[in-house]
């Protein structure tokens, strides 16, 4: 009787995302430069997108300041590199173990001190603007004037992680396929199930033996550390980093972006998102140029946001889902109800 | 024998309204015993005191001879407590199996092993049917049950039962008293919130009762039934058997 609920075990999706990776392989082996660096982007806030979205979307804590983990990412790959030629596959271990203790400290002391939810969230922008600023003015990291790693080669070496276009696009392929598997293995885990019962009713979790304290400190210090992991490749590709762009609001901000837009908690949201968002925002900010208004690509951009949120609360991705159902199987169409009111 | 759990002299105030005041009584191992009393005399807050979900103004809560007024509910549940909450807590964005799997990671790891044990608890309490679905299609009688699913699914010692059988139908409630008993029978031991008296009277072996966040009356069904003060309590507030 056990093998029926076997059917969670489904190799459907596993099968729908290794045929997205190959098209995706395909577009890096085929596609001109620019299209190349974009995708670089949207593959790289998809593995950002995954890890805010494994802390909110799995495991219920909102972080509004990921740009601190990305950034100590970042910076631990830059300094090294920059400053004593260490490869990056170091600073990005470094980087790991940086952001992973920043969040579980962040995580401790807060939830230590009942600080949580939405006031827990104002913590992490608090902690990533007091970085920022902080690093603005550490001569050490270059302060305001950021870093720049040496000028790209088109010798690929995979040691330092150095390469052309293409090379990070397949490196940035590759996490975002990590991100992906890794994800949906946490989330097939014991692990998976207490941090959603702990996100969806913590107090019920806890009657139920979940030790959240120090599951909330667990998920928080994944999230971070993979943060930074997407934080180092990010600076790679972009060949300099400067506090305000890779420790400031904005980028927080473009974190959440994708798993918000394509789902949140789903395994293939943050993916789906950033293909929507990013390149929309490219487009917008070209034709915000050629048509001289500024901010066009903003305006945009908020405006997509609102329609989403509005009409696919949900996000994109479960949308498709349930269409792709209907499609498939007209016989037992199965829309979910709308919630009904607690009584 | 020593008792499984004792409650010694609790006492829990809310500001000034003394929700439970000076509270004892001891429960046998592999017994079931009802907690009645009319609505608003605390026996909800007792739960939540045994349970570890809210501390004592003052008095102890002995398991195993040990003192757990003070455990956080977690700990309290993994030490052999689980309860069930009157106001129903599911996961709203799990399936009822995944919410009866949550109370089985308490004790292993395995996932497998996680969903064959909830399952069984979906049986025992006939939601096994209703596996796949969503928390937000089941009746408020099944997600009462659900509670009480994922409350076994944590194999607790004790089991904190409140109100769970309210708005079954006869028939329900009977197979759910059954279940029940064979529980007690393999040696849970029960602590029964109920209002429906002929439930208490068919499935306890003893009897607390609570008036007024004081209790006014131990002993068997049938002694408590007769008490005058019981009788009171109950005439005094409109008791609906
Ligand atoms: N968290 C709380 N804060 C303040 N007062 C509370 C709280 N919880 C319970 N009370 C009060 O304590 C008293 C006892 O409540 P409790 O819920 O324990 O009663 P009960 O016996 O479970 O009643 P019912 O049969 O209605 O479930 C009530 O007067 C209630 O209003
Ligand atoms: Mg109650």
């Amino acid at each position: 009787m056990q093998k029926r609920f076997e059917g969670s075990a489904d190799i459907r999706p596993w099968l729908a995302g290794a045929m997205v990776f190959v098209t995706l392989a395909l577009v890096g082996a085929l596609a001109n430069p620019y299209l190349i660096s974009l995708m670089t982007i949207v593959l790289l806030f998809t593995f950002l997108g995954q890890s805010w979205n494994l802390m909110l979307g799995i495991g219920g804590q909102l972080s509004i300041g990921h740009a601190l983990f990305v950034g100590l990412g970042a910076y631990s790959v830059a300094v090294l590199e920059v400053k004593y030629g260490i490869s990056p596959w170091i600073g990005l271990l470094l980087g790991m173990f940086l952001a992973g203790s920043v969040g579980a400290a962040l995580a401790w002391l807060s939830f230590r001190f009942e600080v949580r939810g939405i006031y827990f969230a104002l913590l992490t922008i608090a902690a990533a603007e007091f970085a920022r600023i902080m690093f603005s003015g550490w001569e050490f990291v270059g302060a305001m004037q950021g870093l720049f790693f040496p000028a790209p080669t088109n010798a690929i070496e995979f040691s330092m992680l150095r390469g052309d276009a293409r090379f990070y696009y397949f490196v940035a392929l590759a996490l975002a396929a990590l991100g992906i598997v890794g994800t949906e293995l946490i989330s097939r885990s014991y692990l998976g199930y207490v941090w959603r019962a702990m996100r969806d009713d913590e107090q019920a979790a806890r009657a139920l033996g979940v030790r959240t304290f120090r599951h909330k400190i667990l998920v928080i210090a994944i999230s971070a550390a993979t943060a930074a992991v997407g934080g180092g490749i990010l600076a790679l590709v972009q060949g300099s980093i400067f506090p305000d762009s890779i420790m400031g609001m904005g980028l927080s901000v473009d974190v959440l972006i994708g798993p918000v837009v394509g789902g949140l908690g789903t395994t293939f949201g943050p993916l789906v998102g950033s293909l929507a968002a990013i390149p929309l925002n490219h487009l917008m900010s070209a034709l915000g140029d050629s048509l001289r208004i500024p901010g066009l690509n903003n305006i945009a951009y908020g405006v997509v946001l609102v329609l989403v949120v509005w009409f696919l609360p949900d996000g994109i991705w479960p949308a498709m889902v349930r269409l792709c159902k209907a499609i498939q199987l007209p016989s037992r169409v199965w829309l979910p109800q709308p919630r009904k009111a607690e009584e | 024998m020593t008792a499984l759990l004792e409650v010694k002299n609790l006492s829990k105030s809310f500001g000034g309204l003394v929700a439970v005041n000076n509270v004892s009584f001891a429960l046998q191992a592999g017994r079931i015993t009802a907690l009645i009393g009319p609505n608003g005399a605390g026996k909800t807050t007792c739960f939540n005191l045994v349970a570890g979900a809210m501390q004592p103004t003052s008095g102890e809560v002995l398991f195993e001879g040990r003192p757990i007024e003070n455990t956080p509910p977690e700990l309290v549940c993994r030490m052999g407590i689980a309860r069930t909450f009157q106001i129903v807590r599911p996961m709203r964005d799990m399936s009822v199996l995944e919410n009866a799997m949550v109370g089985a990671f308490s004790w292993t790891r395995n996932v497998s092993e996680a969903r064959s044990t909830a399952y069984e608890s979906l049986e025992s309490v006939g939601l096994a049917g209703k596996a796949n679905a969503r928390t937000d299609q089941l009746t408020l009688p099944d997600r009462k049950m659900l509670e009480t699913a994922k409350a076994l699914s944590t194999r607790p010692k004790l089991l904190l039962l409140d109100e769970v059988m309210a708005g079954l139908r006869p028939t329900e409630a009977a197979s759910v008293v059954r279940v029940l008993q064979g529980l007690a029978e393999a040696g849970l031991t029960i602590l029964l919130v109920e209002h429906v008296m002929r439930i208490v009277m068919e499935v306890a072996s003893r009897v607390v009762v609570l008036h007024h966040g004081a209790r006014i009356a131990e002993g068997s069904p049938g002694e408590v039934a007769a008490d005058p003060r019981v009788l009171e309590s109950y005439l005094g507030t409109g008791f609906h058997a």
